[in-house]
């Protein structure tokens, strides 16, 4: 039994997001399991980023959000994390758009690593370095991490995002469409970045490019509407070994 | 009719898509495509038009300004002297300067400042950071606006009988600056309210979802970008704080005293007060020295308010995204 409880990372239950009375997701119930890449594909207003925002419990910081059901972390329900803070320090989370904060670039990757205690400056310098070379940007940046994270390009902010989000060592990465704002060839190197880290922790990268879902996800969900269409082996789903007809069409690009 | 009018650029478009044809039409359809129609015509014209308007409206706004600057200085000039800014008044007000009334607004100031600054930017971040859309939050909202809407008058009384009296800081500068601060108090939290909110919500979600609290994130992130926001209301604030005349006459300021204030318990000579009396209730004063004494106190405004500008500027060049 306590074998089964640590595979499994994530688990939702019959979970229901409104805003006001507009239905953003109803009855999602899956899994994500502890070290694996996990695909959300589907369309816009899927419910795809509501439910990003519900796991680390975002929804309370946001206005009119209504969250009903259940997301377990690590076996325990996220609403009975009494420290918000330690919940959300063990979540990485990227958005779409990317967001520097406005302080320089060090400070940016040593930001969430200072808020944990590490203090003395050769481990933080440590932990600017690793992260910003895991995220395919050191190269770049290594000789003025003391200008502003905010002045960057749109495709380097992102990966500066990425590599904020990997300072915090977390244990569950969540990335929201990530590659809108950054270029082909920077998509891929981060893909491979992707690939590595499952190692250590998970990933769940919700995703409108169904191609990156099959090239990454080991399991991928379909969100359609707001409802959870199915839940996946990516290979045999992108095979068309699907339950429910929609999602062989998605992913044919026949619609979404 | 309109309908009926044909576009010059749609009837050049559709021989070209036509692909062969109307060479004959080729140089009058040449033309076609670089001529403005009717309609663009009519829309440069209003866009001049009311850039015109919008022109002469902030003209005139400068207008009076500029007149009453003018009229303060030629008649307010002459009355100038070192004696005039270094001397209590001497003779009946007929001589000397204006020092206490001088030394006794910065007091005033300053005092109110160090009242109203710190209790209405922490009362902005409440309401912009932390408070939820909730009826504690409505009631608060409906008070600053209803703080605002008070005549100076009545925030003068109910100083008088709050702090002169019920707390028996007598008729001095504390009970002065506080009647000031709680009058001005709505500008501070409205402007830095206002400031608050200007910083972008995505910089708050970034911070809160690498486990930032709230006040983390808001001496990170927030306050460090709204500091010359906050600044403008504390400019608003001096400005008004020097000019009142009604709030400090019952609570702090006296017409005459040759001292100069040693603590905040005393009281004290204030511009405002000072200039309402040698202009209506005096005597024989010298027609130029009211005019003097009103430009030392729009001069005082201008170069308190020209530090805290050039200070905001500074600020602001360091702003970060």
């Amino acid at each position: 039994m306590v074998s089964t409880a640590s595979r499994i990372k994530l688990s939702v239950k019959d979970l229901s997001i409104r805003y006001g009375s507009t239905v953003a997701l109803e009855g999602a119930s899956f899994d994500v399991r502890d070290n694996e890449i996990f695909g959300i594909i589907g369309p816009a207003n899927s419910g795809k980023t509501s439910f990003i925002r519900a796991i680390n419990r975002m929804d309370e910081m946001t206005p009119g959000m209504e969250v009903r059901g259940d997301i377990e972390f690590n076996g325990k329900s996220v609403t009975d994390w009494r420290n918000l803070y330690a919940l959300r320090s063990r979540i990485g989370v990227v958005f779409p758009l990317p967001v520097g904060l406005p302080m320089s670039i060090y400070e940016n990757v040593a930001f969430a690593a200072k808020l944990r205690g590490v203090k003395g400056k050769a481990d933080l310098d440590e932990v600017v370095e690793r992260c910003l070379t895991r995220a395919a940007l050191w190269d770049e940046v290594k000789d003025r991490l003391d200008s502003l994270g905010s002045l960057l390009s749109g495709g380097q902010q992102q990966r500066l995002t990425i590599a904020r989000a990997l300072s915090q060592e977390p244990e569950l990465l969540l990335l929201d469409e990530f590659s809108i704002a950054v270029d082909p060839v920077t998509t891929m190197r981060i893909e491979e970045v992707l690939k590595e880290l499952k190692q250590e922790m998970t990933i769940v990268l919700v995703t409108n490019l169904t191609q990156q879902a099959q090239r990454l996800a080991d399991r991928t969900a379909f969100f359609l509407e707001g409802k959870v269409v199915e839940v996946g082996d990516t290979r045999a789903l992108f095979k068309g070994q699907t339950k429910d007809p929609r999602t062989t069409h998605y992913i044919e690009g026949r619609f979404g | 009719m309109k309908n009926q009018t044909v576009d010059p650029r749609r009837a050049a478009a559709a021989p070209r898509s036509g692909g062969e044809g109307a060479a004959a039409g080729a140089s009058s359809n040449e033309a076609a495509r670089f001529t403005a129609t009717s309609l663009d015509q009519r829309n440069a014209r209003t866009e001049r038009g009311f850039h015109t308007l919008f022109l002469a409206m902030s003209i005139v706004l400068i207008l009076p300004v500029l007149a009453i600057l003018s009229l303060l200085i030629t008649k307010g000039a002459p009355a100038f002297s070192w004696e005039f800014f270094t001397e209590p008044p001497r003779a009946q007000f007929t001589e000397g300067g204006i020092f206490p009334a001088l030394v006794g607004t910065l007091w005033l100031v300053i005092v109110a400042l160090l009242a109203s600054v710190p209790l209405g930017v922490a009362a902005a971040i409440y309401l912009s950071e932390y408070a939820k859309d909730n009826a504690l939050t409505r009631l608060i909202n409906l008070a600053i606006i209803n703080l605002a809407g008070v005549p100076s008058i009545v925030h003068a009384l109910f100083g008088l009988g709050a702090f002169v009296l019920f707390f028996d800081f007598g008729t001095s500068i504390l009970a002065a600056s506080l009647t000031l601060a709680i009058m001005t108090l709505p500008v501070v939290i409205v402007s830095t309210r206002e400031t608050l909110q200007a910083v972008p919500q995505s910089f708050r979600m970034a911070c809160w979802s690498l486990g930032a609290t709230r006040w983390q994130t808001i001496r990170k992130v927030v306050l460090p970008n709204s500091i010359s926001g906050i600044l403008t209301g504390v400019i608003l604030e001096v400005s008004r704080t020097v000019g009142e005349t009604a709030p400090v006459m019952f609570t702090g300021a006296v017409l005459f005293t040759p001292f100069l204030p040693q603590g905040v318990l005393d009281e004290t000579m204030a511009m405002s007060l000072h200039l309402y009396m040698i202009a209506t209730v005096i005597p024989d004063v010298p027609p130029e020295v009211p005019y003097g004494v009103a430009l030392s106190l729009i001069l005082m405004v201008l170069i308190l308010n020209s530090a805290s500008i050039g200070f905001r500027v500074y600020l602001r060049g360091k702003k970060k995204w």
